[in-house]
């Protein structure tokens, strides 16, 4: 999903014998659905995983208002536009809730952000996907937003408390957000054929990347055993990546489009959709990097990262100096 | 980036309408009080969810520590006279 990079196993610190007792406190407040909030006491590992994890998720956010920025000056209507802009704003909004949630682990968010820009972090490899047409921000609201609810919602209920607590306001907002991407593609296909076709074109190119946002095939992923006794996660990648497409198919029919992919159908005994084989070659080299979009989304991050630093500088010589004001003119009053 | 001044941190409470207790929603970075109020309406209140904000720096905030938290609050637990139903009074008497 937003940290599908988590998948890569890193040497996982050992446990102190001392921390043993401690160790079974904390999972026995975990084992009893309790939350854990930032002071109390967390095995290394726990830290490490969540500071990964939250980061990853909030530059997915940030990363995230590049495709969808590149319409805001074309969107066909006032009302369309005024939409795209609230979205932008909310996945802004829930980068910076996801900064403070991460900060609470005693990281700050400068450290974070300077990952991202140094290229040690990673973020969602959707993102590194162009969108050339309008037809592409109503499949973000549908499909990306969507995948990204069917994600964050059993985070709702992570057993660390300020991460749960971000993602239940993650998930209100993320509910506008698909269903106006929804609505998008609806207009779209109801229009002319030009129209319908440039739905089904982005359809065509969205649908595997967006099956790849859930993270490698079970078989394949490295960290689900500690995040699964922890509860941080709830679900496998490939539950998950089911429910999704359980719930999508009806929705695209629903359009009157296809799906790319010639081995979907129902399985009439599961209830489920099977689908063919993702392109896992495909979601490697995009992680990695070498996307369609990687080196411009960066490009574009640290230059308004650098543009926007007098501002910052500015804000803060501001207040020095009123403090300093503040300071002297009540030295002069006594 | 790394070698300036961090921008201070704000805990930020909202109160959602009146008659409620502002109520801590989470923390912004802002220059000074008046920035980080209006940071802190910018990305925590975009769905009229407050009539009111509060910001505190996170730094002024002093709080009980939580691996003393069996001591600070064993008193109370030993203390069940405290509550309503410690009492037993009849049923005849009715709600009291």
């Amino acid at each position: 999903m937003y940290t599908q990079a988590l998948n890569a196993k890193d040497a996982s610190a050992g446990t102190r014998p001392e921390d043993t007792a401690r160790l079974a406190v904390f999972q026995s407040t975990v084992d009893a659905e309790d939350k854990i909030e930032p002071n109390d006491w967390m095995p290394d590992g726990y830290r490490k995983t969540l500071i990964r994890q939250i980061s990853q998720h909030a530059h997915s956010e940030v990363i995230g208002m590049q495709p969808e920025g590149n319409w805001i000056t074309r969107a066909p209507s006032l009302r369309r536009k005024a939409a795209l802009l609230a979205k932008i704003q909310d996945e802004a909004g829930h980068g910076l809730y996801l900064y403070a949630a991460a900060e609470t682990l005693g990281v700050s968010r400068d450290e974070l952000y300077e990952q991202l820009l140094s290229g040690k972090a990673k973020y969602s490899s959707i993102f590194n996907y162009p969108t050339p047409t309008w037809a592409d921000i109503g499949i973000i609201g549908w499909l990306v937003d969507g995948a990204a609810i069917m994600n964050q919602i059993p985070l709702c209920r992570c057993s660390y408390g300020p991460y749960a607590r971000a993602m239940i306001r993650v998930c209100k907002e993320e509910s506008f957000h698909q269903r106006q991407g929804y609505e998008i593609m609806l207009t779209l296909c109801r229009g002319t054929p030009e129209q319908k076709a440039m739905a089904q074109d982005a359809l065509n190119r969205w649908w595997w990347p967006v099956l790849m946002m859930f993270g490698p095939s079970d078989k394949d992923s490295m960290h689900s055993a500690d995040s699964t006794r922890w509860k941080i996660k709830r679900f496998s990648n490939d539950d998950l990546r089911q429910k999704f497409v359980d719930a999508t198919v009806p929705q695209g029919q629903f359009l009157g489009l296809t799906f790319p992919d010639p081995d979907l159908r129902l399985d009439e005994e599961s209830g489920h959709w099977h689908y063919g084989e993702i392109d896992w070659s495909e979601f490697k080299r995009v992680v990695a990097g070498d996307g369609p979009m990687n080196k411009q989304r960066m490009a574009h991050r640290r230059q308004t990262e650098a543009d926007g630093a007098w501002v910052r500088e500015a804000a803060m010589a501001h207040a020095e100096k009123r403090r300093q004001r503040a300071a002297a003119a009540r030295i002069a009053a006594e | 980036m790394t070698d300036k001044t961090p921008m201070p941190l704000w805990e930020v409470f909202i109160r959602a309408r009146s008659g409620l207790p502002h109520k801590h929603c989470g923390s912004v970075h802002a220059p000074d009080a008046t920035m980080a109020v209006q940071a802190a309406r910018d990305v925590y209140t975009r769905r009229g969810e407050s009539v009111s904000i509060w910001v505190v720096p996170s730094a002024a905030i002093i709080a009980s520590d939580p691996n003393e938290k069996d001591q600070l609050f064993e008193p109370t637990s030993t203390k069940a006279y405290r509550h309503p139903t410690f009492y037993d009074i009849p049923d005849e008497v009715g709600h009291m």
